[in-house]
């Protein structure tokens, strides 16, 4: 029953909004339960497919939210499983804006986004050097990443980098070296 | 409220921008790309003010690349702004992984396409690592640079749970901040 199917995307996704902190990494184990063994719309390897999708596709790794609704009930539950994922959060964080944009360009907003900012210069190492840790990161990732940051910071456009790098590595693996 | 000296972003300048960027995101990367776009180029928001936005949507629940275009799309434009960025950077990647659900259900993987997409992962974190050492040259004093340190190894190295991390460091850091406000 599609309706049915509907709202029990509904009921797995809305809740899990409201705890996905730190972003999709924290909640995917959640999921794959909650797909294969809760419902039963997929199996495991269905799930280790839809995973790679997400990873190969642009946008956060929480859209295979996304591609779970579509194995469960087409476009629309593919739309709802993400809407679900999404909106709680987001009227959360909304919120929280709305009380931050009413400070307007206070001294005490200064002082606090100043305080803000080192804390999240730390969370943006941390979160790269996590990244490249994942598996199959080897050598020649890290001097990718380091080869780009030094390019990008000589003014580079980060979509001409991409693109060499994607032909680079499109050689190399031709090459057989990755 | 726009801040003092910042261009007022038209809304459907801020639509362009994040489908764009929605476009631009495979590996990830996704703050590198919003700080150049909103920062760098268009000057619609502070260096400080866009950090915020990153601490912010970290610590709160949701997938932090759209926790960051709501922030930003609402400091430019309030709700509308909000709700058109995160259409942007939401929308087409979500087209684009049902097609290509599509695709695979129908051919299977595509041989290479791992390792192409491995590199270009770490190309799009160069962005992140570039955002983070262009906002870390303005630091100056040794208390913010003990906090980025802190962090980093708590959370990156330690592998401790952000939250109570975070929980602890940014009292600390704004509390250094207000003992250093006159400074700089």
């Amino acid at each position: 029953m599609p309706l049915d199917r509907l709202l029990a995307l509904f009921l797995v996704f809305a809740p899990m909004s409201l705890v996905s902190i730190g972003g999709g990494t924290s909640i995917f184990a959640e999921m794959q339960r909650q797909a294969v063994t809760v419902h039963g719309w997929m199996t495991d390897e269905q799930f280790v497919a839809l995973f790679a999708i997400s990873r190969a596709a642009p946008g956060p790794g929480s859209l295979i939210s996304g591609l779970i609704g579509w194995e469960a009930a087409g476009f629309v539950g593919a739309l709802v499983a993400a809407l679900s994922l999404y909106v709680p959060s987001s009227i959360l964080l909304l919120g929280v804006g709305h009380w931050w944009r009413r400070r307007g360009d206070s001294p005490v907003r200064r002082v606090i986004e100043r305080g803000l900012a080192p804390v999240a210069v730390g969370l943006i190492f941390a979160g790269v050097y996590t990244l490249m840790q994942a598996d199959g990161v080897g050598w020649i990732h890290w001097a990718t990443l380091l080869g780009c940051a030094a390019w990008l910071m000589h003014g580079a456009s980060p979509y001409l980098v991409m693109g060499v790098v994607a032909l680079f590595y499109a050689g190399l693996f031709g090459l057989g070296a990755v | 409220m726009t801040q003092a000296g910042m261009v007022r972003a038209p809304l459907l300048s801020i639509l362009g921008v994040f489908t764009a960027l929605g476009m631009a995101s495979f590996g990830g990367g996704l703050p590198g790309w919003m700080h150049r776009e909103v920062v760098v180029k268009r000057g619609w928001m502070t260096d400080e003010g866009f950090l915020a936005g990153v601490a912010l949507g970290q610590v709160l629940p949701g997938a932090n690349s759209v926790n960051l275009a709501l922030y930003i799309g609402q400091q430019l434009r309030g709700v509308p702004g909000a709700v058109l960025a995160a259409t942007g950077i939401l929308g087409p990647p979500f087209l684009f992984i049902i097609v290509l659900a599509l695709l695979y259900a129908r051919f299977g993987e595509v041989a290479g396409l791992a390792a192409v997409l491995g590199g270009v992962a770490a190309s799009g974190l160069a962005n992140s690592l570039t955002t983070g050492l262009r906002a870390a040259r303005r630091l100056r004093g040794i208390g913010p640079w003990a906090v980025v340190a802190a962090t980093f190894v708590a959370v990156g190295v330690l592998r401790w749970p952000m939250i109570p991390v975070v929980a602890v460091m940014i009292p600390v850091s704004v509390a250094l901040a207000w003992r250093n406000r006159h400074a700089a």
